[in-house]
């Protein structure tokens, strides 16, 4: 995207026109045709709000994660939804340290506004104490390898952490029902976030000749391409955002084209989401059932119980422990509290 | 909140079609190479474009064509409640991307090699539409310059309120949270180059939407074009040709 960085890797001209040459006759580089998607996985750790996903070579992690604040002056009882980027500086030769690049700020803003403006997660539900107290979802994407299209694995990455999200249940208790209790996850189940609808971003490629067009440009795409348009679209076919910012000049025909096109892929790519969410839910499901079968498994749950309200409840050693079958709990205990492999312990770092 | 009355007025007067009067003026930065004041209604922005000129960071030299750079910001007192917001927030950073792009799209870059342009552009007045009062600010300031262009890229917005597409879109019908779709063209080849929207709109309306605002582009583009005329002439007349 961005040539003109002193690290950018440049392509070489030969390289440049092969690729044009090659989409002539609809082929690709990578063997795709110019409607084909890359392979996409999606990995879900055992931990809710947590998603791995890898669109082709691209690599991307999100989590998720609230916090309860005081709300904005103007909305009282909605709560907040923000995304935040990071680019790690292994994913790209162009990534630097220091201030985020303009496409940066761009992803973020594509991401931002495909899911918050087409109020795709329930914000008033996020209301714990009118005026006072909401809930602050935030989203972290981590990109840590490009290999172009970005957008796209952000945001169904995105999407996916906040389907498994869940958030810890509150109530009021008090006198004047003013004083706030969460309750941790092992005394009430944590609860989901409301979710009306999946917008997904589908990016296009324009090319300086105006009869090509490619679906989910590789890094290599990227390089040559002269125009790119993100539409992000729900199963409905209700259009939540466009990026189209600048570059080659397409008619509006070709925009429709491509919109259609995108519902399609957004059919296509929301039946993913929701089998992953399915597998990942049920999991989730038996785990449970594990949970509370011998009175066993609160006595090693007691160990986290002095944690505080405000804080993340998705705590290492409480995972564990509801990961571990009963029968096995007395031997595992130990080695449970000292866990530190798997997902849940870089969470508490990052 | 009814944003179309029951006679099809809007909150402002206008019908759901109509834009709000514009106004353009040439050369309102003296030191500038080429500058413009575009006014939508209440929105007014300040365009300033030095150019070509040799480039300033040696390692962002591109020997094929020129270097495009563009800056947006708006002003403390632009809008209703004083702001005093950091430089360079996300917004900002977002929509200087945008404009950039759009820009360098239509400048002919590869008749400048290893030059620099800079375009910065100042909303003074915000009531909504900013982005394309910009664009519109920006190419004037450009043709001003005398910079190489394929077209005059112009842009307007258009938005769908109480089921009714709405033409150019003032701050409190912008602020309504409905669909807000920005458009930029190129009139002549009648292409679009800058698309944005927000909000959600089911795909047959969108086209509907574009269409209208496709039909303010090209009205603004030919505001505009009388403008350059008009101004050419007068320069014409001042050297006595």
């Amino acid at each position: 995207m961005e040539q003109r960085l002193a690290n950018t890797w440049r392509m070489p001209l030969n390289d440049n026109k092969f690729i044009e040459t090659a989409l002539l006759s609809d082929l690709r580089v990578d063997g795709r045709r110019p409607s084909d998607y890359r392979k996409l996985t999606i990995k879900l750790a055992k931990q809710d709000g947590s998603a791995e996903v890898h669109l082709g070579q691209t690599h991307v992690i999100t989590f998720v994660t609230a916090q309860l604040v005081r709300p904005y002056r103007d909305r009282p009882n909605e709560g907040s939804l923000s995304i935040f980027t990071e680019f790690s500086l292994m994913a790209d030769p162009s990534f630097e340290p220091g201030r985020p690049t303009d496409a940066a700020v761009e992803l973020g803003r594509v991401v931002d506004r495909g899911l918050r403006e087409s109020r795709a997660i329930d914000t008033e539900s996020l209301c714990v104490l009118s005026g006072k107290l909401v809930w602050a979802i935030r989203v972290d994407i981590h990109i840590l390898d490009n290999a172009g299209n970005l957008v796209d694995a952000a945001n169904i990455a995105a999407l996916v952490s906040l389907l498994t999200f869940r958030r810890p249940e509150c109530s009021l208790t008090g006198e004047d029902g003013q004083d706030v209790v969460v309750h941790p996850p092992e005394e009430r189940d944590p609860i989901p976030l409301i979710i009306h609808h999946l917008p997904i971003a589908v990016t296009f490629g324009f090319f300086s000749n105006e009869n090509l067009l490619v679906i989910d440009p590789t890094h290599h795409e990227e390089c040559v391409m002269t125009g790119r348009m993100t539409a992000t679209l729900n199963s409905n076919g209700d259009v939540c955002a466009i990026q189209k910012p600048g570059g080659e000049s397409v008619s509006q025909s070709v925009i429709m084209h491509c919109l259609k096109l995108a519902h399609v892929k957004a059919t296509d790519i929301t039946t993913k989401i929701k089998d992953a969410v399915e597998i990942h839910n049920n999991e989730r499901m038996l785990r449970k059932i594990k949970r509370h079968s011998s009175s066993a498994a609160v006595d090693v749950c007691g160990a986290t119980a002095g944690f505080g309200g405000k804080q993340n409840p998705l705590d290492g050693d409480d995972l564990e422990c509801r990961a571990t079958p009963s029968g096995q709990q007395h031997s595992k205990d130990g080695a449970s509290k000292n866990f530190t492999g798997g997902p849940s312990s870089w969470y508490d770092t990052s | 909140m009814e944003y179309v009355s029951p006679e099809g007025l809007r909150l402002d007067g206008r019908r759901p079609m109509e834009m709000r009067q514009i106004r353009a003026e040439i050369g309102a930065v003296s030191k500038a190479d080429g500058s413009a004041i575009f006014e939508m209604g209440n929105t007014k922005v300040i365009a300033a474009v030095y150019g070509p000129r040799e480039v300033q960071n040696r390692n962002q030299q591109i020997s094929s064509h020129a270097l495009v750079r563009c800056e947006y910001s708006m002003a403390n007192f632009s809008t209703g409640d004083r702001m005093r917001k950091p430089k360079g927030d996300r917004r900002s950073t977002e929509i200087s991307l945008v404009i950039r792009q759009t820009m360098e799209a239509c400048i002919l870059t590869h008749l400048l090699p290893r030059s620099q342009i800079d375009i910065y552009v100042q909303v003074l007045q915000a009531d909504g539409g900013t982005r394309s009062a910009c664009i519109n600010a920006a190419t004037l300031a450009l043709a001003d310059a005398g910079i190489p262009m394929r077209d005059l890229v112009t842009s307007c917005s258009a938005g769908y309120l109480n089921s009714t597409p709405l033409l150019d879109l003032n701050y409190v019908e912008d602020s309504a949270g409905g669909p807000d779709v920005t458009l930029g063209i190129l009139p002549k080849l009648d292409k679009v180059t800058l698309l944005q929207m927000d909000s959600k709109l089911p795909i047959d309306i969108l086209e509907n939407v574009m269409q209208l605002a496709i039909e303010g582009c090209k009205a603004i583009a030919n505001y505009i074009r009388e403008v350059l005329l008009e101004n050419t002439k007068q320069l014409e007349y001042r050297r006595g040709v």
